[in-house]
């Protein structure tokens, strides 16, 4: 199911210059905010679980997603590079495999990690958080590569579509329609996070059982249908 | 000895035919596949690739459906003719990647490169090649697994007289061992030099196929007409006309020029600078007034 030639291309695709660029700039920003709030208001449990709520998770995790997910092979079906892929006797579910476990490892890599670390700046894993938080970021990760992945293989747009859903679908009406909150990949991974996390600091709109059954079925979902469009997927810029 | 067979294929795209009830056989040997752009040349490539499905029909090697079937990918090797192909690694870590994802190594990749003449650069980032050493390092990712069908998507396009000699080359070489050899252009010469067999697409249809002399004398045996303008129109008209090489000839006056149907090609061409020297008249213009591609072939469809 895992195939390291593919696994090394994507690699050093998602991570050439530009894009590695573009993925640190978040993360270093939490991680200078987080150092800035701890030196100028000390450590303290409600602002940590806001910044790590409100930026890292709200924020970061889903574009960072976004980032991954879409360009573990959006720019390749773009450029038509991914020829080079299909003309193998490869099978395409093995493919998009590869690609979900690089852009979850991306993700998670370039969102779990900075966010564990502004927690410990924060207040010093106090009541937690930093752990809970982090814990929610490596969930979300998995999901958000799976979901985005997925736009990357149904339309070249994928990365509009992306920001769409993870700031308008999820921060905004997610803040503004309650209901909204209970399809959102945020709130599945926060359901996590309230387990883990000291009573009332962090809280989730769906309950535990609901939210696993829940991204485990979009994870699982969302990759198989992404190995289905590839098995048939057209080239474009043909005549 | 590997075949592809095209049956009664057609491939629609919306309301567009792409490719219109097309029966052809691919066997051993170098074959052109000659149509004008946008006859439908690529989408039969992709079809024959398993990058399409056919709307209708079948394509299949040796009996085995192409579409959704990675297998055929064992014998078959694709050169696009799309430029991207990560563009961030070097030739050999691409052909290397190429050959690692047929179950190879680095040594298949090695030789590939070797065939293709590009050891001396294949430590040079792809982002620095030129057209003519991408479209080699294409055709060693193309050849590491050995296959026995190469299909190639314009492969010439943009390549210098020299690179398109090593090409040709190459795919004569492959041809003779043996190898089921495609490839599409929409350039006459092209394949007249390369292909022995060819079969020509024009508008989505099937329009020639078979020896490459046969349709070349289809092509130059049809009417060829001619706009000339000389010293004196009427006097070369009046010489012409008498020669059994031209069927009609049209003095028109707007234009002030002769508007010449010649049957017989290559005796006309030779002819008339003949005439003209006898007659002392002075040639001003002689163009071809058909010789677009588009009007070669759509003449090859009528006959």
């Amino acid at each position: 199911m895992y195939n390291p030639t593919v696994a090394r291309l994507t690699y050093r695709a998602l991570l050439g210059r530009r894009r590695a660029a573009i993925l640190c700039v978040l993360p270093v920003l939490l991680i200078v905010i987080a150092a800035a709030v701890r030196s100028f208001s000390g450590a303290d449990d409600q602002v940590a679980a806001n910044l790590l709520g409100g930026f890292a998770l709200a924020t970061m995790v889903p574009l960072i997603g976004v980032i991954a997910g879409t360009g573990a092979i959006g720019p390749e079906i773009d450029d038509g590079s991914i020829v080079y892929l299909l003309a193998k006797p490869v099978k395409r579910p093995t493919i998009i495999f590869t690609k979900l476990i690089v852009a979850i490892a991306v993700t998670m890599a370039f969102s779990a990690v900075p966010t564990f670390i502004a927690g410990m700046i924060l207040n010093g894993n106090g009541q937690q958080i930093a752990i809970a938080y982090t814990v929610t970021a490596l969930v979300a990760s998995i999901a958000y590569a799976a979901v985005f992945l997925l736009l990357g293989t149904v339309t070249r747009h994928a990365v509009v579509f992306g920001l769409v859903y993870a700031l308008v679908w999820e921060s905004l009406f997610g803040n503004l329609v309650p209901g909204a909150r209970t399809l959102s990949v945020q709130q599945w991974s926060l359901a996590l996070a309230e387990r883990i996390g000291t009573n009332g600091f962090i809280t989730s709109d769906v309950g535990l059982p609901a939210a696993v059954v829940l991204l485990t079925a979009v994870t699982v979902l969302a990759t198989w249908y992404a190995g289905q469009k590839l098995r048939t997927l057209k080239l474009a810029g043909e005549e | 000895m590997t075949t592809i067979d095209i049956d009664h294929t057609s491939r629609w795209f919306g309301n567009v035919v792409a490719v219109n009830d097309v029966t052809m056989s691919i066997g051993p040997g170098v074959t052109g596949l000659l149509g004008p752009n946008g006859a439908g040349k690529s989408t039969l490539i992709n079809m024959m690739g398993g990058f399409l499905a056919p709307s209708t029909g079948s394509v299949t090697l040796d009996g085995r459906p192409i579409w959704r079937n990675e297998d055929v990918y064992r014998q078959i090797g694709i050169v696009p003719e799309r430029e991207a192909m990560y563009d961030f690694l070097t030739g050999r870590e691409f052909v290397v990647a190429n050959a690692e994802l047929h179950g190879l190594g680095a040594k298949e990749a090695q030789r590939a490169l070797a065939t293709v003449e590009m050891e001396y650069a294949q430590d040079r980032k792809i982002q620095t090649y030129s057209k003519g050493m991408r479209q080699r390092v294409k055709m060693a990712s193309a050849l590491v697994h050995d296959p026995s069908v190469l299909l190639l998507d314009e492969p010439f396009n943009g390549m210098d007289p020299r690179q398109r000699m090593q090409l040709m080359d190459l795919l004569r070489r492959m041809g003779a061992e043996g190898r089921t050899v495609l490839f599409s252009s929409h350039i006459l010469e092209e394949v007249e030099q390369l292909a022995a067999h060819i079969e020509v697409i024009v508008a989505g249809r099937h329009a020639a196929s078979g020896d490459f002399r046969k349709i070349r004398r289809l092509m130059t045996d049809r009417p060829h007409r001619y706009l000339i303008r000389s010293s004196d129109d009427r006097a070369l008209a009046a010489a012409l006309i008498a020669d059994p090489s031209t069927a009609g000839i049209e003095v028109d006056l707007k234009e002030g020029a002769l508007r010449i149907q010649a049957v017989d090609f290559g005796r006309f061409t030779t002819l008339l600078p003949q005439v003209a020297k006898a007659h002392g008249i002075r040639l001003l213009t002689v163009s071809p007034s058909d010789e677009s591609l588009e009007s070669v072939f759509s003449y090859l469809v009528a006959a």
